[in-house]
C-alpha cells in the first residue's frame, strides 16, 4: 500500500521532529564532550587549553565523588524499594471492592502532580522543620525531642520526600497492570483451593513482573536526575549531594566547566546503561 | 466476574483504603488548611491551627508582595506554548509513522525515546551558554523551546500509540468512496485523532508545568514560572508558612485537577505504551 510517493511524503512529515531532536541531542553533547577535554574556567581566565583526560581523572578522584555516588545509590535504591513494595501493596488494596474507590484513587495519585519545588519546600518547612513543623509538634505531643530531619537524618528525609512523590506513579502503573489480569484465572485458582498468598505469589506477581520492570527502569532514569528536591531542601549539604547535584555545582556554582562536563559525560554514560534495558522492554511491546 | 464479597470485608477494605489515602494526601490537605490561616496561627500546634480563625489574607498578600500572577502567567505560557509547539511538530511525524510505516520507523521511535533519557545535567552548560549567546536566558521563548524539545519524544510516542489504534480499514473504505487525501485527513482521520491529541496535550501541559530543572537553571526574576518562583521561598522567606502555603496551593491546584482527569493517559504516556 505504501507507494514511493507516500513514503517520501512520510519522510517529509517526520523531518521536523527528527531534525529538532537530532540538533537537541548532537549540539549540546558535542559541546559537553569538547569542554570535558579542556581546562575551562569562564570566570577565572576562560579557556586554558586542552588537558586530555585530566578532567575525567580529577572528577573521579575528587573527594566528593564517591560520597556523591553513594548518595545517588541510596536515593535511587531507597526510593525504588519503597515505591515498588508499597506500590504493589497499594495497587492490590485499591483493586479490592470498596466504597468511594474513585476518590481514594484520586487522593493516592495526587502527590505526583505536585511540582518538585513545592513538595520539597512543603516537606522541609511544614513537616520537617524542627521547631514549627508538623512532625516536631507531633513528637513534642508524645513527649519526645523533635528530630532535626534535614540535617541529622538528611538521607532518610530526602528518600521519604522523593518516595512520596513517586509512590503514586508506581501504584498507578501496577494498578493498571493488575486490572488487566484475567479474573477467570484467579477464580480458577481460588476454586482449586489456592490461598491468597499463593494466588499472589504464583499468579499476580508473575503477571506484574513486566510492569514492575517498567516502573523500576523509568523511575531509575528520573531518580538519577532529581534536582529540585535537593536544591530547595538541603542545597547539597548534609551529605545529600548526588552526582547530578555535584555536576550542577561544578558547572554553574564554581564555574569549572571542564570538570563538570567530564562529570556530565559520566552521567550520560550511566543513564545510557539504564536506558538500554528500558528500551529493550519497550521495544518488545512495539512488535506485539 | 462478580466475586462474592461480604459487606464486612468491604467495610474493612474501605476503612483501610481511606486511612492510607488520607495519610498520603495529608501534606496537600495540610497546606490547604495552613493557607487559610494567619502567619501566627500557622506555626502553632496542629490543634490550634485547626481551631483558629480562617482568613483569605495570605492569598492577597502573596499577590501584592511578589507579583504572583506574573509567574503564574509565565507558567501558563511556557506549559501551553511548549505543548502546542510540540504537537505541531509531532502530529505529522506520528501520523506518518503510524500510517506509512517503513523498516526504519521502529528505529526512529526508539532513538527518539533515547533522547528523552539524556540526563539534563550532562548538557546543562552547553544549553546555558547557547542561551546566553542567543539572548534567551531568563526568557519565556527560551523555556518554551527547551521544554518543547525535552517533551517532544513523549508527545510523538503518545500520539503514535493513539494513531496506531485508528483502524487502517477505515482509510481504505474512505478511499474506495472516492475521498481524496484532503477529505481523508479532514473528515476521517481528524475526528478520530482528536481525543488522542487532547490526552497527549493534557499530560504534556502537566509535565511542562512541573518541570523543575531547566526552569530553575535558565530563569531569574523575569521569566520564572511557578516552579522557580516557589523555589525562592527556600530562603528564610519559607518561614512564612501561610504565604508559602497559599502560593503552593495556587501553583498545584490547576494541575492537580488536570492530573485527575488524565490518570489513564499518564500510564500510557510515561511508560511509552509499555503498560496500558
Amino acid at each position: 500500500m505504501a507507494t514511493q510517493h507516500s513514503q517520501s511524503v512520510a519522510r517529509m512529515m517526520m523531518a521536523p521532529a527528527v531534525i529538532l531532536l537530532l540538533g537537541w541531542m548532537l549540539v549540546p553533547l558535542t559541546m559537553t564532550l569538547f569542554f570535558s577535554f579542556k581546562k575551562y574556567l569562564p570566570l577565572r581566565g576562560g579557556d586554558l587549553g586542552w588537558v586530555g583526560f585530566d578532567n575525567y581523572v580529577r572528577f573521579v578522584s575528587s573527594s566528593s565523588f564517591w560520597p556523591a555516588v553513594a548518595t545517588t545509590l541510596i536515593i535511587v535504591g531507597g526510593v525504588l524499594v519503597i515505591t515498588v513494595l508499597l506500590g504493589i501493596a497499594l495497587a492490590l488494596l485499591l483493586d479490592q471492592p470498596m466504597w468511594g474507590q474513585g476518590v481514594v484513587r484520586i487522593l493516592v495519585i495526587a502527590p505526583f502532580f505536585v511540582m518538585p519545588t513545592v513538595s520539597g519546600l512543603v516537606w522541609k518547612n511544614m513537616f520537617m522543620d524542627p521547631v514549627n513543623g508538623f512532625f516536631a509538634h507531633l513528637w513534642r505531643f508524645f513527649g519526645a525531642e523533635p528530630i532535626q530531619w534535614l540535617s541529622h537524618a538528611s538521607m532518610p528525609s530526602l528518600v521519604m520526600i522523593v518516595s512520596w512523590q513517586w509512590l503514586p506513579f508506581a501504584t498507578l502503573i501496577l494498578l493498571t497492570a493488575i486490572q488487566s489480569l484475567d479474573t477467570e484465572q484467579l477464580e480458577a485458582a481460588e476454586m482449586d483451593g489456592a490461598r491468597p498468598l499463593g494466588r499472589f505469589w504464583f499468579i499476580i506477581l508473575p503477571h506484574l513482573a513486566r510492569a514492575i520492570t517498567v516502573v523500576i527502569l523509568i523511575q531509575t532514569i528520573f531518580l538519577l536526575s532529581i534536582f529540585a528536591e535537593i536544591f530547595v531542601t538541603t542545597a547539597g549539604a548534609f551529605g545529600t549531594k548526588t552526582l547530578t547535584y555535584l555536576i550542577f555545582q561544578r558547572v554553574l556554582e564554581s564555574q569549572n566547566v571542564g570538570l563538570g562536563s567530564a562529570g556530565g559525560v559520566y552521567a550520560i554514560i550511566l543513564a545510557n546503561i539504564v536506558a538500554v534495558f528500558l528500551l529493550r522492554v519497550v521495544g518488545k511491546n512495539l512488535d506485539a | 466476574m462478580a466475586r462474592a464479597t461480604t459487606i464486612r470485608q468491604k467495610t474493612i477494605t474501605t476503612i483501610i483504603a481511606w486511612t492510607v489515602a488520607m495519610v498520603i494526601f495529608f501534606p496537600i490537605l495540610w497546606i490547604v488548611v495552613l493557607s487559610f490561616k494567619s502567619e501566627g496561627d500557622a506555626i502553632s500546634t496542629p490543634m490550634r491551627v485547626l481551631t483558629s480563625a480562617w482568613t483569605f489574607d495570605s492569598y492577597a498578600v502573596v499577590q501584592d508582595r511578589s507579583d504572583y500572577f506574573k509567574h503564574f502567567f509565565n507558567s501558563v505560557i511556557v506549559a501551553v506554548g511548549s505543548t502546542l509547539l510540540g504537537i505541531l511538530v509531532a502530529v505529522p511525524a506520528a501520523w506518518s509513522m503510524a500510517f506509512v510505516p517503513s523498516q526504519r520507523t521502529r528505529g526512529i521511535l526508539m532513538w527518539m525515546l533515547s533522547t528523552k533519557m539524556l540526563p539534563a545535567v550532562g548538557v546543562l552548560y552547553p544549553i546555558y551558554l547557547l542561551f546566553i549567546e542567543l539572548g534567551l536566558l531568563d526568557s519565556r521563548t527560551g523555556l518554551v523551546i527547551v521544554l518543547m524539545l525535552i517533551n517532544l519524544p513523549i508527545i510523538v510516542w503518545m500520539l503514535y500509540t493513539y494513531f496506531r489504534e485508528i483502524p487502517a480499514e477505515i482509510l481504505e473504505a474512505a478511499r474506495m468512496d472516492g475521498a481524496g487525501m484532503r477529505a481523508e485527513l479532514l473528515y476521517v482521520l481528524t475526528p478520530m485523532a482528536i481525543p488522542g491529541i487532547a490526552s497527549t496535550m493534557l499530560l504534556n501541559i502537566i509535565l511542562a508545568w512541573n518541570e523543575a530543572f531547566w526552569t530553575l537553571n535558565l530563569t531569574a526574576a523575569k521569566a520564572a514560572p511557578l516552579t522557580a518562583f516557589i523555589a525562592s521561598y527556600s530562603s528564610p522567606e519559607g518561614l512564612f508558612y501561610a504565604k508559602l502555603s497559599a502560593a503552593s496551593v495556587m501553583a498545584i491546584a490547576p494541575i492537580l485537577v488536570m492530573g485527575w482527569f488524565s490518570q489513564k493517559q499518564l500510564v500510557r504516556g510515561l511508560t511509552f505504551g509499555a503498560v496500558k
